[in-house]
């Protein structure tokens, strides 16, 4: 309950930010729709403002922080897919 | 990366005109023209991801500012609010940890005192602490302990910040002090922890709480703020009140402060135990005692810093006309002694400082540099605290990314 009231709270008061962060795309790729659970906590501006410096330990780390340390909803089966995914496209390998 | 940057401007400005530059900047940024790059300061520059998503955004109430995200809000004041020596409310750069964030009404806001170390539980409604507590003032700078960690090499994750993460305002509210000696501090407290009343989408999501120690706590100079630069604070910086901790960094200074505990055992939730730390012995800064651990420690307070704000990198100015070089110095609470600036890094010359506003605030300074032969030339600028701490020659690397202090070196034209 909460919960709910916070996220209405949080509504209101990001305004017109709310519209902007819908803007964010992350790229085409496998393990995508995987990645797009981030945005349960945070807006996915967060992803490629991480890069391009991260190598797939890095991203792995990063998202087994949430999941560890903020308590991302994120299935354990789902990391290694979500790491994959950063790294091919977010990673400091990846190609702009 | 300074001497990358300069050396391909050096040679973009030997071989072609304006426009070889603009077609050459439109391939390695995008389109759109960048914002809030820090190779044009003569830093090592952001990361290119964040330099292709940042871009200036308006939040309600505010002027356009560096989107770094949008949930939570990280946005960064541009350099152009920094030629003066107050930054103004609507400029001030906004940081959150956590998305949601209420909207909450000064009339229904209340601050709660208590804790084991407490001799009593206290409430106190905004009026309440007008009315009843002395009123203090203080003109301070609230920087984020991340501020230019975008900057460091190798990167590091986190918001990556440019330059403009920290402002200098005048803020008024109550002591923090008196508030807590209204609940009567008991012998053996240790810290005062505070949370402010934004919190997480998720409950599992450690609420942002945040200690100081006693003794800082009960500094004349730590407020509970109700009012930034004559006005009450903006939203997005603690309406209706927040915690004001001059020289320590930005994340002490909890927004939207609902509840100050006086505790005898150190605070241990991750935002104090795991996030926010340095390795041991780092930084000559103060030790935050209670929460040494054997590896590391808590940041505390700001080093001393500079940031130039009248030159671009690469910039050409014209010869015979003296070149003005102005900015902003600030330190952890010792106060500016002196700026100085060089060409060469050998001979440093004393720039002139501005109005004394305070030693926990943003001070100005300025120095005419003669331009008489034509050539480039490196300007830089180093500032000295009164505790005698200077800026670094080279980064203090450590993995999340604080107190990036290195000398900026920018490189002019002139011809």
């Amino acid at each position: 309950m909460r919960a709910a009231l916070a996220a209405i709270f949080a509504l209101v008061s990001a305004g017109g930010a709310l519209a902007q962060e819908a803007k964010v795309q992350l790229k085409d790729g496998p393990g995508k729709d995987k990645a797009m659970q981030c945005g349960a906590c945070h807006s996915l501006d967060y992803i490629p403002m991480n890069s391009r410096f991260l190598d797939k330990a890095g991203w792995t780390a990063s998202v087994n922080k949430m999941i560890n340390v903020f308590g991302a909803p994120i299935p354990k089966e789902d990391v290694e897919t979500i790491a994959a995914y950063l790294a091919q496209n977010y990673g400091n390998a990846a190609q702009k | 990366m300074n001497r990358r940057a300069n050396s391909r401007r050096r040679l973009l400005a030997g071989a072609a005109g304006a426009g070889a530059l603009s077609v050459l900047g439109g391939i390695r940024r995008g389109l759109a023209a960048p914002v809030g790059g820090t190779a044009e300061l003569g830093f090592a520059e952001l990361p290119d991801g964040t330099l292709e998503e940042q871009h200036l955004f308006a939040l309600p109430g505010k002027v356009p500012l560096i989107k770094k995200t949008y949930r939570p809000p990280n946005f960064e004041t541009p350099l152009e609010y920094f030629r003066t020596q107050i930054t103004p409310n609507n400029a001030f750069f906004v940081r959150y940890h956590l998305a949601a964030i209420p909207e909450v009404k000064a009339a229904e806001w209340s601050l709660a005192v208590g804790g084991d170390s407490a001799e009593r539980e206290l409430r106190f409604t905004l009026a309440q602490l007008r009315k009843e507590l002395k009123p203090a003032e203080v003109t301070a700078v609230c920087q984020c302990s991340g501020n230019r960690r975008g900057l460091f090499e190798p990167h590091v994750p986190g918001v990556e910040w440019g330059v403009g993460a920290m402002g200098n305002a005048l803020w008024r509210g109550v002591r923090l002090k008196d508030v807590l000696e209204r609940a009567g501090v008991k012998a053996g407290a240790l810290e005062v922890a505070f949370d402010g009343a934004d919190h997480a989408p998720i409950e599992k999501t450690p609420d942002f709480v945040k200690s100081l120690p006693l003794e800082v706590a009960m500094d004349d100079n730590t407020l509970v703020a109700f009012e930034m630069n004559g006005e009450p604070l903006p939203h997005w910086n603690g309406f209706p009140a927040r915690l004001v901790v001059p020289g320590w960094t930005g994340t002490y200074w909890v927004k939207q402060l609902i509840s100050a505990k006086i505790i005898s055992q150190p605070e241990k939730n991750f935002w104090m135990s795991t996030a926010y730390r340095l390795p041991r012995g780092l930084f000559k800064t103060p030790s935050f005692e209670s929460q040494v651990a054997a590896a590391n420690e808590p940041i505390t307070t700001m080093v001393v810093n500079s940031l130039i704000t009248s030159l671009r990198d690469g910039q050409r100015v014209p010869r015979g006309k003296p070149l003005d070089v102005k900015g902003l110095a600030w330190d952890g609470g010792a106060g500016i002694e002196r700026v100085e600036v060089s060409t060469d890094g050998a001979a440093w010359h004393a720039a002139t400082l501005g109005r004394y506003l305070g030693r926990y605030s943003f001070r100005e300074f300025r120095l005419a540099l003669p331009a008489r032969e034509p050539g480039g030339m490196n300007v830089m600028a180093r500032a000295t605290s009164r505790s005698g701490e200077t800026q670094a020659e080279r980064l203090i690397f450590n993995p999340a990314g604080y107190h990036h202090n290195v000398i900026q070196r920018l490189y002019v034209e002139v011809v």
